[in-house]
C-alpha cells in the first residue's frame, strides 16, 4: 500500500499560524500509529482564515481542515485517517474539498491554478499538472513569443500597467552581446503577497515564464530580486532552480533545445524604494538604491548597462498559462483595456482574507463586502486602501469602481499590484495620511528635494493639523505640499505619496476638522 | 571608540574572496558579513572597497542606504512587529505600545542590556493574518496581546 498524502503548507502564512509545528506533530503522531504518511509541504490555496489548512488525499479526492491549531492536530489526523485508511471523514474542522469552497469556485485561477495543488519542490509534480506546456508550444515557435504575449493584453502586475509585450518587443529589438531578465520579487506594498505566495507555492511557473521571456528577447541570463522579509521565498525559489537545472529546464539546453538560459535569487536588503525598477538594477548592481532618470529605459540600457526586462513576479507568472492556451483565451477575461485575470489580495480587517484570483471588472463592494465578509471586528467598514502605501483610501460611496486600471485611475486611485487593506470604523484617517507621508520619508531614495523634504514636512503639517492648530492654513499647505510633490518627483514614492493623503483628506474630511486635540499631543 | 566586537579580518577576506567574482558583488558580501559577524564592522569597509576596486565612501554610502545593514550588533533576540498599514488595520500601533512599555524601549533601540533589540518592520507579507511579527527570524502572525507577551518572555532567555 502506498503512503496516506498528508498537506500541510509550507506557505509563510501558514507557517506564522503554526504549520512548522503541525507538521512535526502529524509526523511524530504517524510513527506512533505506524502508518505510512507522506507529509506534503504544498502552498497555501489562498483561503487564509481557514490556514493552517490540512489535506488529506482521498479516493474521492482531497479533503481539507482548518483552521487547524495545535490542540485540535491529534483529532484532526484521526479524523482523516480512520484506522489508518484516507478517510477525510467529520470534524468540526472539516472544509471539504478545498475546490467546492464558495470563495474558490467565484474565482477563475490563471495565474494561480497551480499553487497550493502541487508540491511545490516537485518539478515531476509541476509537469503533471500542466508545468512546462508553454514553454514547449514557446520552443516551436519562438519567433512568436513576443507577439502572443502583446496579443493578449498582459499589462504589468507590479503597479504601473504598461504592456508587457511592448516592453518584450522593444529589448527583442535592441541588438547586444548580453541581455537580461530581471524579476521584480521586491513586493513592498503592505496588503500584498501574492508574489510570495507563487514564490512559496509555484515557483515552477515563475522559472518557466522567466525561461520564455528569454527566449523571447534573446537574454541568456536572469535574477530574481527577492526582498530580504521572505525568507520562505528564498528557500523555495533557491531549490526550485536547483531542481530546475537537474531536470534540464533551465540551464545550457533548455528542454533539449539549443537555448541558453539560467537564473540566480539576489537578495534585497529592507529598502521599499528598491522595488522601483531602476532602483531595483541599481541595488542588483551594488549601488545605492537611487531611482534613475528615464531615458535610457531598462530596455535599452538595464542591468549592467544591457537591455533589460524587468517584470513583476505575476506578470512574468502570467506567461506560461498564455503560450499555453493562446492569448486568446487569455484576452477573453477582463473589461476595457484591463485583460485576463488579476490575483487580488484581501488583507487587513476582513472576516475572509486571502487571495482571490478573477478577471478585471468585479467591483470593490463585492470584493469587501461579499468575497472579504466585512471586518473580523463586526464593525463597518470605513475606509479600504487599494494598491499599496501609494494607494488611494477608498470609502464606501465609491465601491461601486470595478477592479480595472482605468476606472480606479479615474477615482484617483489605482489598483497597483492587487492589495486591499481594510479598516473598521475605529480608524483615524488623519493618523493613516500622516503615516503615507511619514513612510515616503522613511523610505525616499533622497534624490528628490519634493519627496525628501516634502514628506517630513507633511508629516508635521498634518501633526499640526490633528492637533488643531491654524487648521485651514495647515490644510492648505498639505494640499500644496501634495501638489509639489505629486509634480516634482522623479518616481511614484514621491510623485504617488499624495494619492493616500488627498483621499484621505477628500472622503474622510470629518477627521481632519475634529476638536482641537491638544492633549493628545506626544 | 567605536568597539568591533567578533571581528575577524580572516573571515573577513574569505567571505570578500567567496562572492568577489560574481556579477554586482557588493550586496551578497554585505549580507554575508552580516551573516557571520551580525553586523557590518566598519574595518571591512576598506577591505571590500579594494577588492572591488571601488572607494571606500561608495562602500560606506551602500551600507548606510539599506536599513538591513547594522552598524553595530543586535541585542540577542531581535523583535520585529509590522507597522504597516494592514497590520495597523488589525491593532499593530496598540501592540507596538505594548512592546516598548514592557521592555522599556522605543522601536528601533536596543536594551541597555543588550537582551533584545526591538523593531519596526514594513510588511512581511502576511497581511491577511496580521498583526504580524519576526523574533529572531521566525514569522509569527495573528499577534495579540497574549501572543506578544509570549514573543516578550522568549527575549528574556
Ligand atoms: C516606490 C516604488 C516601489 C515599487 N515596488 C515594486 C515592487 O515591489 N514590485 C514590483 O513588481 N514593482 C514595483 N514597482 C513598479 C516597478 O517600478 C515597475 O513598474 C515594475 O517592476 C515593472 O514590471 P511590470 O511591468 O511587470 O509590472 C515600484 C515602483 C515604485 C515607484
Ligand atoms: S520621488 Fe523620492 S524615491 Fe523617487 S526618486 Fe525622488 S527622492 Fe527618490
Ligand atoms: S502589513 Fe503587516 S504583514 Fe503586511
Amino acid at each position: 500500500m502506498s503512503a496516506i498524502r498528508i498537506y500541510v503548507p509550507g506557505d509563510a502564512a501558514a507557517v506564522a499560524c503554526g504549520a512548522d509545528d503541525i507538521a512535526k506533530t502529524i509526523r511524530d503522531l504517524a510513527a506512533q500509529r505506524r502508518i505510512d504518511v507522506q507529509i506534503v509541504r504544498n502552498g497555501s490555496r489562498g483561503m487564509h482564515w481557514l490556514e493552517p489548512m490540512l489535506e488529506v488525499t482521498t479516493p474521492e479526492g482531497r479533503i481539507a481542515y482548518g483552521p487547524v491549531e495545535a490542540g485540535d492536530v491529534e483529532s484532526v489526523f484521526d479524523a482523516m485517517l480512520g484506522n489508518g485508511q484516507a478517510l477525510g471523514g467529520e470534524h468540526k474542522l472539516r472544509v471539504g474539498k478545498p475546490e467546492d469552497h464558495p470563495f474558490m469556485k467565484k474565482q477563475t485561477r490563471l495565474t494561480f491554478a497551480r499553487c497550493g495543488i502541487v508540491d511545490p519542490r516537485s518539478l515531476e509534480d509541476y509537469c503533471a499538472h500542466g508545468g512546462y506546456r508553454g514553454l514547449n508550444k514557446a520552443l516551436a515557435k519562438p519567433a512568436n513569443i513576443v507577439n502572443e504575449v502583446t496579443q493578449s493584453g498582459l499589462r504589468g502586475r507590479g503597479g504601473a500597467g504598461f504592456p508587457t509585450g511592448i516592453k518584450w518587443k522593444t529589448v527583442a529589438d535592441t541588438k547586444a552581446d548580453q541581455k537580461y531578465i530581471v524579476c521584480n520579487a521586491d513586493e513592498g506594498d503592505s496588503g500584498t503577497f501574492a508574489d510570495r505566495m507563487i514564490m512559496e507555492g509555484d515557483p515552477f511557473v515563475l522559472i518557466e515564464g522567466m525561461t520564455i521571456a528569454g527566449i523571447a528577447v534573446g537574454a541568456t541570463k536572469g535574477y530574481i530580486y527577492i526582498r530580504s522579509e521572505y525568507p520562505h521565498a528564498i528557500d523555495v525559489m533557491n531549490d526550485a532552480i536547483s531542481a530546475a537545472r537537474r531536470g534540464g529546464v533551465l540551464g545550457a539546453k533548455v528542454c533539449g533545445s539549443d537555448y541558453v538560459f539560467d537564473l540566480e535569487v539576489r537578495v534585497g536588503a529592507g529598502a521599499y524604494v528598491c522595488g522601483e525598477e531602476t532602483a531595483l538594477l541599481d541595488s542588483l548592481e551594488g549601488k545605492r538604491g537611487q531611482v534613475r532618470a528615464k531615458p535610457p529605459l531598462p530596455a535599452h540600457k538595464g542591468l549592467f548597462g544591457k537591455p533589460t526586462v524587468i517584470n513583476n513576479v505575476l506578470s512574468l507568472a502570467t506567461v506560461p498559462i498564455i503560450m499555453d492556451k493562446g492569448a486568446e483565451f487569455y484576452k477573453n477575461f477582463g473589461m476595457g483595456r484591463s485583460r485576463g485575470t488579476m490575483p487580488i489580495q484581501l488583507a487587513g480587517n476582513l472576516n475572509y482574507g486571502g487571495l482571490f484570483e478573477t478577471a478585471f471588472g468585479i467591483t470593490l463592494g463585492e470584493l469587501v463586502d461579499d468575497i472579504g465578509g466585512g471586518c473580523f471586528t463586526g464593525r463597518p467598514v470605513k475606509a479600504v486602501q487599494v494598491g499599496g502605501p501609494l494607494g488611494a483610501y477608498f470609502p464606501r460611496a465609491l465601491f461601486d469602481t470595478p477592479f480595472d486600471y482605468e476606472a480606479f485611475a479615474a477615482k484617483d486611485g489605482l489598483i497597483g499590484h492587487g492589495g486591499i487593506v481594510v479598516f473598521d470604523d475605529s480608524v483615524d484617517m488623519a493618523k493613516q495620511a500622516r503615516f503615507a507621508m511619514e513612510f515616503c520619508a522613511i523610505e525616499s531614495c533622497g534624490k528628490c528635494t519634493p519627496c525628501r523634504i516634502g514628506s517630513t514636512r507633511g508629516v508635521e503639517t498634518v501633526d499640526r493639523i490633528m492637533k488643531g492648530i491654524e487648521r485651514t492654513k495647515n490644510l492648505e499647505v498639505l494640499t500644496d505640499l501634495c501638489n509639489t510633490m505629486k509634480f516634482g518627483s522623479l518616481c511614484a514614492l514621491g510623485g504617488f505619496t499624495p494619492y493616500p493623503v488627498m483621499s484621505a483628506l477628500t472622503h474622510f474630511p470629518e477627521d481632519f476638522g475634529g476638536a482641537p486635540r491638544l492633549e493628545a499631543a506626544e | 571608540m567605536k568597539t568591533t566586537p567578533g571581528w575577524d579580518a580572516n573571515l573577513a577576506a574569505e567571505i570578500i574572496g567567496r562572492h568577489k567574482d560574481t556579477e554586482g558583488p557588493l550586496l551578497p558580501i554585505l549580507h554575508s558579513l552580516q551573516h557571520a559577524f551580525g553586523y557590518i564592522p566598519e574595518p571591512a569597509e576598506p577591505m571590500v572597497a579594494e577588492a572591488l576596486n571601488i572607494s571606500r565612501a561608495e562602500v560606506h554610502g551602500v551600507v548606510t542606504f539599506y536599513h538591513d545593514y547594522r552598524h553595530a550588533p543586535a541585542g540577542r533576540h531581535v523583535l520585529k512587529l509590522c507597522q504597516a498599514e494592514a497590520c495597523q488595520a488589525c491593532g499593530s500601533d496598540a501592540l507596538a505600545a505594548r512592546a516598548e512599555e514592557k521592555l522599556g524601549v522605543k522601536l528601533g533601540e536596543t536594551s541597555a542590556d543588550g537582551r533584545v533589540t526591538l523593531e519596526p518592520v514594513y510588511c512581511l507579507g502576511l497581511c491577511s493574518v496580521s498583526p504580524s511579527a519576526m523574533i529572531d527570524g521566525r514569522i509569527v502572525g495573528r499577534l495579540d496581546a497574549n501572543k506578544l507577551d509570549a514573543l516578550l518572555a522568549e527575549t528574556s532567555r
